[in-house]
């Protein structure tokens, strides 16, 4: 039996047995959003923060978010990152108010309590009180009220936090699938090109779904079908990651298998389509291999993209239970020379917000939350490639990544 | 009373604004095949977030380089691109001719723009600066470089109809 002042939490009960259904209320449910914080972003998961490159210097931070919560990331005296809820230990106010700058300390600017950067509480104004009046009990300690710390790990270049000790170490948690694909896509030192913020009218795992479902690139957007970036008919596969929880998909140009390869009739090839200036469509190989598209997602919010020559990371933030916002980071190379920066910067337009191809992401999230939110009981149907988690080669036409999503959100979220 | 300096100085911020007037019709009004001619050939149209622009960074929303990439935009809108429709509608104002670099008037001027669905939602979709290099061919002013300044950072949903 309950005590009578304990707080109730909803009863959730999934549809079935796997994760072949899901119900719409996932979407729409405010509860759902609590618990999300609690169990998940705050749970056993690794979030991407940002870059090392994004902070190389002794006091330089970075303020993000792991799901609702605001995030200082730091690079204090001795080089080494420390990631911090962005939360003063007294009020509870932001401390860093900026997106980005330079600090030899963290100070609230409301009470002046002064933290280090790898969030220690060093010094609270007044703390001996005025004439001898007034101030801290005698027996305040500092070291009892320093910034709340997340476990940091950084790999290629990218740092990801955890609030949990559960969480296993972020190699582990990938899996040595996921961690290829890395290795492959982030072979020298990073340098940021430019960010995108692409504000989507959606609950955040329609998101996370439409990156991981595969089987929608070619039918939805005109311009991977039509030049050939990505059609179910091209070689590649869908990788699952450890626990089934992050997914790689990737498309490989095979230029023999294209001669004998039947396009099946869909709205997004148009043959008769063609560009003016197909410039950006080049594809200069620098990466060992033909493949022409490769989108990974570390479970739960981030997606690690190489389409052509455009390589980015992309994290995902919840605003509300019917919003998100992804925030895309474009790279290049430090060494990449000027003329494949000029080829990044036009390859750029297939993605962000105004993309050939990730603009027509921004606008379907919205139709799915649109019909689903109306009927938070139905249920939708991912039974493309059977009900099962697992990989496939050679093609693409499964939406077992997106059951590893529902595996892995279920398993965090107890449901 | 004016002299003649004075006077070929009007009439140039009026053809300068006469131009930026044109620009935001042809948009609004949907007459977007129009809209690359308001460039030269070998042009430059650049959307980028104030932010990139502030920081050095080189990347924004749009980049089309040559008159081909303009044309392929709007193609691309009207016959690829799925979206919910919408149209625009821009306010343009505070025109101010900085000077002529050799290569073409400077122009700095400031635009909102106000997006109405097709639902009939409207909100300030964006505003921000417009940096021009305006050039005359052969008695018309085009934009030779139209770098457009979105204040904000943040993007709402999409951007398909060019700013």
């Amino acid at each position: 039996m309950t005590a009578p002042n304990a707080p109730r939490e909803k009863e959730f009960a999934w549809p079935g047995p796997d994760n072949s259904r899901v119900p719409f209320w996932v979407y729409s449910d405010p509860d759902i959003h609590a618990r999300e914080q609690r169990l998940l972003f705050q749970g056993p998961t690794w979030n991407f923060l940002c870059l090392e490159a994004e902070i190389p210097n002794p006091g330089d931070y970075k303020t993000t978010n792991v799901g609702d919560a605001p995030i200082i990331v730091t690079c204090d005296a001795d080089g080494a990152v420390n990631a911090m809820v962005n939360r003063c230990a007294h009020k509870g106010a932001l401390i860093c108010y900026k997106p980005r700058g330079n600090a030899g300390e963290l100070t609230c600017i409301y009470h002046n309590w002064v933290y280090d950067l790898g969030g220690n509480l060093t010094s609270v104004a007044y703390q001996r009180g005025v004439r001898g009046k007034g101030g801290m009990e005698d027996d305040f300690d500092a070291a009892d009220h320093g910034l709340q710390r997340l476990r940091v790990e950084i790999y290629r270049g990218m740092i990801f936090g955890s609030f949990s000790d559960a969480t296993p170490p972020f190699l582990d948690y990938i899996g040595p699938e996921m961690q290829a694909n890395i290795d492959r896509v982030m072979i020298k030192p990073l340098k940021v090109l430019g960010y995108h913020s692409q504000f989507l009218p959606h609950n955040w795992k329609l998101y996370v779904e439409n990156t991981k479902d595969s089987y929608h690139a070619t039918l939805l957007h005109v311009f991977h079908n039509t030049f050939g970036v990505v059609r179910l008919t091209m070689g590649g596969g869908v990788k699952i990651g450890a626990q089934g929880w992050h997914h790689l998909s990737y498309t490989e140009r095979d230029p023999e298998m294209e001669k004998t390869a039947t396009n099946e009739k869909t709205r997004s090839l148009q043959d008769q389509y063609s560009l003016e200036d197909a410039a950006m469509m080049e594809h200069r190989l620098e990466l060992g291999d033909n493949i022409t598209n490769a989108i990974q997602t570390v479970f739960p919010t981030m997606v690690i993209q190489q389409i052509l020559n455009t390589i980015a990371v992309r994290q995902l933030v919840p605003r509300g239970v019917d919003g998100c916002e992804l925030l895309w980071t474009v790279l290049g190379f430090e060494d990449d020379d000027a003329e494949m920066t000029e080829l990044r910067l036009k390859v750029n337009n297939l993605v962000g917000p105004a993309g050939y191809i990730s603009m027509e992401d921004g606008c379907v999230g919205k139709f799915v939350q649109e019909g689903a939110q109306a009927d938070p009981d139905a249920e939708t149907l991912i039974r493309m490639g059977g009900r099962a988690v697992e990989s496939i080669e050679g093609s693409r036409v499964t939406e077992a990544a997106v059951r590893g999503f529902w595996k892995g959100w279920r398993e965090c979220m107890e449901i | 009373m004016a002299n003649l300096m004075e006077n070929s100085d009007l009439i140039r911020q009026h053809r300068i604004e006469a131009l930026m007037t044109e620009y935001a019709h042809c948009i609004d009004d949907d007459r977007l095949e129009e809209w690359p001619d308001f460039f030269i050939e070998d042009s430059v149209y650049r959307v980028i977030t104030r932010e990139n622009h502030e920081l050095g960074l080189p990347m924004g929303l749009i980049y089309c380089d040559g008159k081909g990439m303009l044309k392929d935009r709007i193609s691309a809108l009207r016959t690829a691109n799925i979206y919910e429709p919408h149209t625009y509608r821009h306010m343009v104002g505070a025109v101010n001719i900085i000077g002529d670099d050799g290569e073409g008037l400077r122009v700095h001027s400031n635009f909102t723009v106000i997006r109405t669905m097709h639902d009939g939602d409207m909100s300030v979709f964006a505003c921000g600066r417009y940096l021009d290099r305006i050039t005359d061919r052969d008695g018309t002013f085009k934009f030779s470089e139209r770098l457009v300044i979105l204040d904000s950072r943040r993007v709402d949903t999409l951007m398909v109809i060019p700013i």
